[in-house]
């Protein structure tokens, strides 16, 4: 606090940032808590998991845990059935979404918010309300207990999320660059392909993440439509080390931040695509 | 390269908006034609509607001998400049410049030809390999400039493509596109607001006013002879003056009245008048018509340059106020006002100065217009000091203000 009573013109900025960084230290404390105490259930032994009053923390760290979790084939087949699900959610729908978002951003057409609200409507739903016919349906075509059930319905949810999106970043685009490329001689699609979707890169980037974190989060459909350990998700699996006895509870925070890591880690790759200004340079900036 | 025909191109939005109205017009090969025109006028649409961007509602257009209204963009072979450049800016400016000849799967040797060839007339070889944000916005014109070269098209079209550079590159890159132009030869159709754009590069302008054309002629012509009173004010900086004025027989002449001024017309240009017309011009004795006199034929009637003038027009004289006065250098500016009732209200003139037609209570109209007078440099001119001016009558035009056509 010593520079917020510094004299001179910046002490009020100065106190300002102070101000600044303690509320931001606190918020990402208060909202980082929860993970950092499960990474800590983690970390020690099953004894001191269950000492009271709790410890804060113990040395020396355990890996116990996860040689529990990762000796289980199980874990390690739910770990490859998120990754499929969630990854095939994500292709479809940045395929979908990146061609409806385009059509919405660029073409005139009448009602256009009318559509634009309806496909918002869609993930109104609430999940449950629809769940049973859901159930019912798959069972009768035969997808129930395999990826496409799950695939399915998290492609209806995230799809709207995916065509908002990316619709507010085509708008973005100047319609100058893709007029520029058709007088060039490029088709529509071609058009769509060598300058638009670059150019969306950014956003398109943002949008998977965002659609691939909602499908790898996914808990509701995956409980529900799949029923043993050869499609089920993570999700669905970590409460799988339980007994009708005992918890494993540190099994389970281990599993909690295994299933975070592929997450934090898309992020960090991603962020570097997510490069805003990546259009400047175009057109008279 | 082609000639560009437009057979009564017309653009109509939605029901009744209309953009453009039937517009017809012969471009020649290798000609330079600017569309002019305040905005709105339809002139970017004109382009837009030839370049394939914008639907034609119903007419023709040719490019060569093609009817190209179905064809999209990429078939018409024409090339455009943009007005924000719209340069790709995931390609640096090889890329840019060569995209158009690798979509058509262009030999890789023959795109570096053309692209090096384009880049050295255009004075950009030292940045090919940069990407445009870190190119100024020179450059960056340039680069579009060449992207559009390297293409060999039938037509350059250029819509604003000046308009984002300040002002002393925008004169420097006018004269370039002019060098271009003539280097190159192709048919070029360019769209600007500024009319000095248009007299400077033009081989040809195209007037337009409210998606109506309104004169087509060279720079030259356009000045000396405007069709009609908008393209009078338009064409020219400072614009031409109007007065009110009143046609009169005189000694078998005629004489044009302005306040107490009595301006003698020629018969030399009452005829031409009646020749162009196909109709008497005593039809407009005794009729309250509009006058323009531009503002280098108004001179200082104490200086030099007005003795000759003053000799041949001893009656052409009026008195002035001057309000404000502007050196140039080279010249003077000399603002002063009309009275009252020499003032003329004219919707197109109002709006050409940006006033709104029929304003009648404002302040400005309990007074005069304000007029100029391009003086020579020698002049004593002071403002608030009263002082005499000398018309040159055989430059004065005369407009019907009823249809605001050209009388004279």
């Amino acid at each position: 606090m010593a520079s917020a009573t510094a004299s001179g013109s910046g002490s009020k900025g100065n106190f300002n940032m102070v101000l600044f960084y303690v509320f931001l230290i606190g918020f990402v404390l208060v909202s980082l808590f929860p993970l950092l105490w499960v990474f800590k259930m983690s970390i020690v032994t099953r004894s001191d998991l269950f000492q009271s009053p709790v410890t804060t923390l113990v040395a020396p760290p355990i890996a116990d845990s996860y040689n529990t979790i990762f000796a289980n084939p199980d874990f390690r087949r739910a770990l490859l059935n998120s990754t499929i699900i969630a990854g095939i959610t994500t292709i479809i729908c940045l395929f979908f979404g990146a061609i409806a978002a385009y059509a919405i951003a660029r073409l005139r057409f009448r009602l256009k918010s009318v559509v634009m609200t309806t496909i918002l409507a869609i993930s109104f739903f609430p999940a449950v309300a629809i769940i049973a016919p859901l159930f019912l349906l798959f069972s009768k075509v035969g997808l129930i207990n395999t990826y496409w059930s799950v695939i399915i319905t998290d492609v209806v949810f995230a799809l709207p999320l995916t065509i908002w999106i990316l619709v507010s970043f085509f708008k973005e685009l100047p319609k100058d660059l893709e007029e520029a490329a058709r007088v060039d001689g490029a088709t529509t699609i071609q058009a769509f392909r060598k300058v638009i979707v670059p150019l969306a890169a950014p956003g398109v980037f943002t949008t998977a993440i965002l659609t691939f974190i909602f499908a790898w989060n996914e808990f509701l459909f995956a409980a529900t439509f799949l029923f043993d350990a050869s499609t089920q998700p993570v999700t669905v699996a970590i409460p799988n080390f339980a007994t009708v006895y005992t918890v494993d509870y540190g099994a389970q925070a281990a599993a909690s931040v295994v299933v975070t890591i592929p997450l934090v880690i898309l992020v960090l790759i991603f962020q570097r695509r997510i490069v805003s200004g990546l259009t400047a340079g175009a057109v008279k900036g | 390269m082609a000639e560009v025909t437009l057979e009564d191109v017309k653009k109509v939005y939605g029901e009744d908006v209309v953009a453009v109205q039937d517009m017809n017009l012969d471009i020649e090969d290798g000609e330079f034609i600017v569309f002019v025109g305040p905005s709105g006028c339809g002139k970017s649409t004109a382009l837009r509607m030839i370049a394939g961007l914008e639907d034609i509602s119903s007419g023709k257009v040719f490019i060569g001998d093609v009817v190209v209204n179905d064809l999209p963009p990429r078939d018409r072979d024409i090339a455009m400049v943009f007005q924000n450049y719209a340069l790709y800016p995931h390609m640096n400016v090889r890329e840019n410049m060569g995209f158009a000849l690798k979509l058509r799967k262009m030999d890789k040797g023959e795109i570096d030809r053309r692209v090096n060839e384009a880049a050295k007339v255009l004075s950009i070889e030292h940045f090919l390999d940069r990407k445009p944000k870190a190119l100024s916005g020179g450059q960056r014109q340039r680069v579009a400039l060449g992207r559009a070269i390297v293409r060999e098209p039938k037509a350059f079209l250029m819509d604003e493509p000046l308009s984002n550079l300040d002002a002393k590159l925008r004169v420097q890159m006018r004269t370039e596109i002019g060098k271009l132009h003539n280097r190159i030869g192709v048919t070029t159709i360019y769209v600007t607001h500024d009319q000095t754009e248009a007299m400077t590069m033009a081989d040809r302008i195209v007037v337009l006013k409210d998606g109506i054309v309104q004169q087509v002629d060279s720079p030259q012509k356009m000045y000396e002879n405007p069709n009609n009173v908008f393209v009078a004010g338009f064409i020219g900086s400072p614009a031409m003056n109007f007065l009110k004025a009143r046609l009169e027989r005189e000694n078998g002449g005629y004489v044009m009245v302005v306040g107490g001024t009595r301006i003698p017309l020629s018969r030399e240009a009452a005829g031409q008048s009646e020749e162009r017309r196909g109709s008497d011009i005593g039809e407009y004795v005794d009729k309250d018509l509009v006058l323009g006199i531009r503002p280098e034929h108004i001179e200082d009637a104490n200086v030099e340059e007005a003795a000759a003038l003053g000799e041949a027009n001893q009656a052409s004289t009026i008195e002035v106020e001057p309000q404000v006065i502007e050196s140039m250098g080279s010249e003077k500016y000399v603002y002063f006002e009309t009275s009252r009732d020499q003032a003329v209200r004219l919707d197109s003139v109002a709006e050409l100065t940006g006033q709104e037609p029929g304003d009648g209570g404002s302040a400005e109209s309990s007074s005069g217009d304000m007029m100029v007078a391009r003086v020579s440099a020698a002049s004593q001119a002071k403002r608030g000091e009263k002082m005499r001016m000398v018309l040159d009558a055989s430059k004065v035009r005369l407009f019907d203000p009823e249809t605001e056509l050209a009388i004279l």
